[in-house]
C-alpha cells in the first residue's frame, strides 16, 4: 500500500489541490468554516506531500523521479519530472500557500465568492508548471494557473481591482498567444514536445531550419519573460500586484518565479552546452535585459508612493537579478541565484502580508507624505515629543518589518546578504577558485547594480518604515489577529532558518545547479522511462 | 494552398493586433479573438499542409500518407482554452463597464 502510494507521489502535488478544489466548489459559500477547514487541511497535506517528494527524490541514487501519465512511454506520452529544482519549487509553493491560506482565513477569504476553490486550482497550476516535462502540457498548466489567478486577482472586487484585472487578463491572453506560436514553431521544426527529447534533437536540427527553431525559442521566451516581468514587458506588474488582495499578492510573488523557473529550465536544457550551434542562445539578452530590469525596479522602489507598489517593484528587482544570473549559464552563479530565489520569494511574500497589516491602521495619504516630505522639506511646526509607550502589536510589526527590509535589501546578517554574496562571488570568479580570468565589464556593471538596488531598497523601505512606526503618533494601532501574524512569522522564521542552515542549503542548490547544467541524468531518466533507469 | 493560409493568418493576426491596441474594451476582445484564430490556424499549419490525408495511423507503415495528428490535438486544446478565456475576459469587461461607467480600457476617458 505504502509502496504503491510512493510511486504516485510525483502526481500528488497536482492531484491533491485539484481534488480539494472540486470538493470546495460543491460546498456553498455560507459554510465558510467548513470550506476554510478543508482548504487549510488540503494545503497542509500538500505541504506534507511536497516535503515527502523532496525527501524521496533526493534519497534515490539519481535524484530524479519521473511519472508517466497514462503509462505511455516518455517521448509519446506526457511525463512529469521531479528533480532537485522542481521539488524545491513545489515545497516553496506549498509553504507560501499555507501562509497565504492562514492569512486569508482571518478576513480576506470572505471578501468574495469561491476564494478557496480558486486558491486550490492556482496551487494545482503552479505545481503542474513546476513538475511537467512536456511543453504543451506546460501550456495547459499555465492556463490553469492563469485562469485561477484572474479570479483571485478580481477577488474582493472594487473598481481599482477590476481596472487592473482587465489589463492583467488582456496582457496574459496575448502572452498565451505568443506561447502557442513559440510551441508550435518548435514542434514544426523538431517534431516533438517532450523537453528531454527536444534537448536531444536540437543539436541535430539542419542549418536551414535553425533560424525557425531559434525564433520559436525566442517567442516562447518572451511569453515567460512577460510573466517574470523583464523590462520593458513589466509595466503591468506593479499595478496588478498592488491592486490584488494581500494573500493573493503573496501568491503572485511565486507566479513571477514560475516564469523565471521555466526560463532557467528551458535555456539550460534546450540551449545549454550540448545544443551545438544553438548553445547559449539568448544568454546575452537575459543578462542585459535582467540588468535593465534591476535598474527599472530600483528607480521604481525609490519613487513609489505606496508600500504595495514598492513591493511590486521589489518583485521586478528580484526577477531582474535572477534573469541576469541565468544569462551567465554558469553552475556556480546558478547555485547562488537559486538560493536568492528561495530567499527573495519568501521575503517578498512576507512583505505583501506585512504591508496590509501595517496599512490597516493609518490614513491612505501617509506614504505620499513620506516622499513629498523628503522632496520639499517638513515646514510644519515640530510636534511635541511625548514619551508614548509603543503598543505591543506595533512593536512586533516593526520588528518583522525591519527583518523583512534587511532581507529584501540584502544586508547582513540575514540570508539576503548570503544570497547576494554567493551570487557576486560567483560572478566575479566564473572559472572557479584560483583561475585568473579577467572579469568582463558587464559583470562589474551587474555587481554595481546589485549593490545599488540593495541600497535603494534600504532607503525606500526605511523611509516608509520611519513614517509608519515612528512619526505617526495619531495613527490607530491596527487590530491584528494571531492567525494573521502567524504566517508572517512563519515566513520570516524560514528565512532565518535558511540563514542558519546556509551551508546545507547552498550544498543542495549547488547540486541542483549541477543537475541543470549537466542534464544527462534528466535526459536519461525521462527517456528511459523507469525511475532513474539510466546513469 | 500555402499562400492562402499564410495570407489569412497574416490578415487575422494583423487586424487582431491593431484592434488590441485600440482604446475600447470591446475592440480589444474582438482583437483577442482574431489573434487566437490566427494562432490556431498557425498551430494547425505547423503539422505541414496536406489535403485528403487521414490523420490516424492504421496498419500501413508509410508515415508519409498520413497527416500529423498531434497539431490537431493541440489546436483542439488551444481552441477550448481560448474560448474559455475570451468568455472570462467578457465578464471582466462587463464588470469594468459597470463599475467605471465607461468602456475605455483605462476606466476613464482621456
Amino acid at each position: 500500500m505504502l509502496d504503491s502510494l510512493l510511486t504516485h507521489l510525483t502526481i500528488l502535488p497536482i492531484a491533491l489541490p485539484l481534488l480539494a478544489g472540486i470538493i470546495l466548489v460543491l460546498i456553498e459559500d455560507r459554510h465558510h468554516v467548513l470550506k476554510l477547514t478543508i482548504s487549510i487541511v488540503a494545503t497542509l497535506f500538500l505541504l506534507a506531500a511536497s516535503v515527502a517528494l523532496l525527501v524521496d527524490t533526493n534519497a534515490g541514487g539519481y535524484n530524479i523521479s519521473t511519472y508517466q501519465l497514462g503509462n505511455w512511454p516518455a517521448p509519446f506520452g506526457i511525463v512529469l519530472v521531479a528533480d532537485r529544482l522542481s521539488t524545491m519549487m513545489v515545497v516553496l509553493n506549498a509553504v507560501l500557500a499555507l501562509s497565504a491560506a492562514l492569512f486569508a482565513s482571518a478576513r480576506w477569504a470572505r471578501a468574495g465568492q469561491h476564494f478557496h476553490t480558486l486558491f486550490q486550482l492556482l496551487l494545482m497550476g503552479v505545481n503542474g508548471a513546476f513538475l511537467t516535462g512536456d511543453l504543451f502540457n506546460l501550456f495547459v498548466f499555465f492556463e490553469v494557473l492563469l485562469a485561477a489567478s484572474y479570479g483571485l486577482m478580481l477577488h474582493g472586487s472594487g473598481s481599482l481591482r477590476v481596472r487592473a484585472g482587465l489589463h492583467y487578463v488582456a496582457v496574459n491572453l496575448v502572452t498565451s498567444a505568443l506561447f502557442l506560436i513559440g510551441v508550435s514553431l518548435i514542434y514544426g521544426v523538431t517534431g516533438t514536445l517532450n523537453m528531454a527529447d527536444l534537448a536531444l534533437r536540437i543539436p541535430l536540427v539542419p542549418d536551414d531550419s535553425r533560424m525557425l527553431l531559434e525564433a520559436g525559442g525566442a517567442i516562447l521566451g518572451i511569453a515567460f519573460l512577460v510573466k517574470a516581468g523583464m523590462w520593458p514587458l513589466s509595466f503591468w506588474l506593479p499595478t496588478t500586484y498592488a491592486a490584488a488582495s494581500p494573500p493573493v499578492a503573496a501568491m503572485f510573488a511565486i507566479m513571477s518565479k514560475v516564469g523565471v523557473y521555466i526560463i532557467l529550465r528551458l535555456s539550460l536544457l534546450l540551449f545549454g552546452l550540448e545544443a551545438g550551434v544553438s548553445a547559449h542562445f539568448g544568454g546575452q539578452w537575459l543578462l542585459y535585459g535582467g540588468m535593465a530590469t534591476i535598474a527599472f525596479g530600483t528607480i521604481g522602489v525609490l519613487s513609489s508612493q505606496g508600500m504595495a507598489r514598492m513591493a511590486g517593484f521589489s518583485v521586478l528587482v528580484s526577477s531582474g537579478t535572477l534573469l541576469a544570473m541565468i544569462g551567465y549559464e554558469n553552475a556556480g552563479v546558478t547555485a547562488g541565484a537559486l538560493y536568492y530565489l528561495v530567499n527573495s520569494t519568501l521575503a517578498l511574500s512576507c512583505f505583501y502580508l506585512l504591508v496590509e497589516l501595517v496599512e490597516r491602521g493609518r490614513g491612505a495619504g501617509a506614504d505620499v507624505l513620506a516622499v513629498t516630505l523628503e522632496a520639499f522639506g517638513d515646514d510644519g511646526e515640530p510636534e511635541e515629543e511625548v514619551g508614548v509607550a509603543t503598543p505591543r502589536t506595533l512593536a512586533l510589526l516593526g520588528m518583522a518589518f525591519v527583518i523583512c527590509a534587511i532581507l529584501l535589501a540584502g544586508m547582513p546578517p540575514f540570508s539576503g546578504f548570503l544570497a547576494k554574496f554567493a551570487m557576486i562571488g560567483a560572478v566575479l570568479n566564473l572559472e572557479g577558485l584560483g583561475a585568473s580570468d579577467a572579469v568582463s565589464g558587464a559583470s562589474w556593471w551587474l555587481v554595481a547594480l546589485l549593490i545599488i538596488s540593495g541600497l535603494a531598497a534600504m532607503i525606500g523601505l526605511l523611509r516608509a518604515g520611519i513614517n509608519t512606526y515612528w512619526i505617526s503618533f495619531d495613527a490607530e494601532v491596527p487590530r491584528i489577529r494571531v492567525v494573521e501574524m502567524l504566517p508572517v512569522l512563519l515566513l520570516l522564521g524560514l528565512c532565518l532558518t535558511l540563514t542558519v542552515l546556509a551551508g546545507p542549503a547552498m550544498g543542495y542548490m549547488q547540486a541542483a545547479a549541477q543537475d541543470l547544467h549537466v542534464p544527462i541524468g534528466y535526459l536519461g531518466s525521462v527517456l528511459a522511462g523507469a525511475d532513474g533507469g539510466v546513469p | 494552398m500555402a499562400m492562402i493560409l499564410a495570407i489569412s493568418i497574416g490578415v487575422l493576426a494583423g487586424s487582431g493586433v491593431w484592434l488590441i491596441l485600440r482604446p475600447r474594451s470591446f475592440q480589444v476582445i474582438i482583437g483577442l479573438s482574431l489573434l487566437s484564430y490566427a494562432v490556431n490556424l498557425f498551430i494547425f499549419s505547423m503539422g505541414r499542409l496536406r489535403s485528403g490525408a487521414a490523420s490516424i495511423v492504421n496498419g500501413s507503415s508509410d508515415l508519409g500518407a498520413y497527416a500529423d495528428p498531434l497539431p490537431q490535438a493541440l489546436v483542439l486544446t488551444a481552441i477550448v482554452i481560448g474560448f474559455a478565456m475570451t468568455a472570462l475576459f467578457l465578464v471582466v469587461l462587463l464588470a469594468s463597464r459597470g463599475l467605471t461607467g465607461t468602456d475605455h480600457v483605462d476606466g476613464r476617458e482621456r
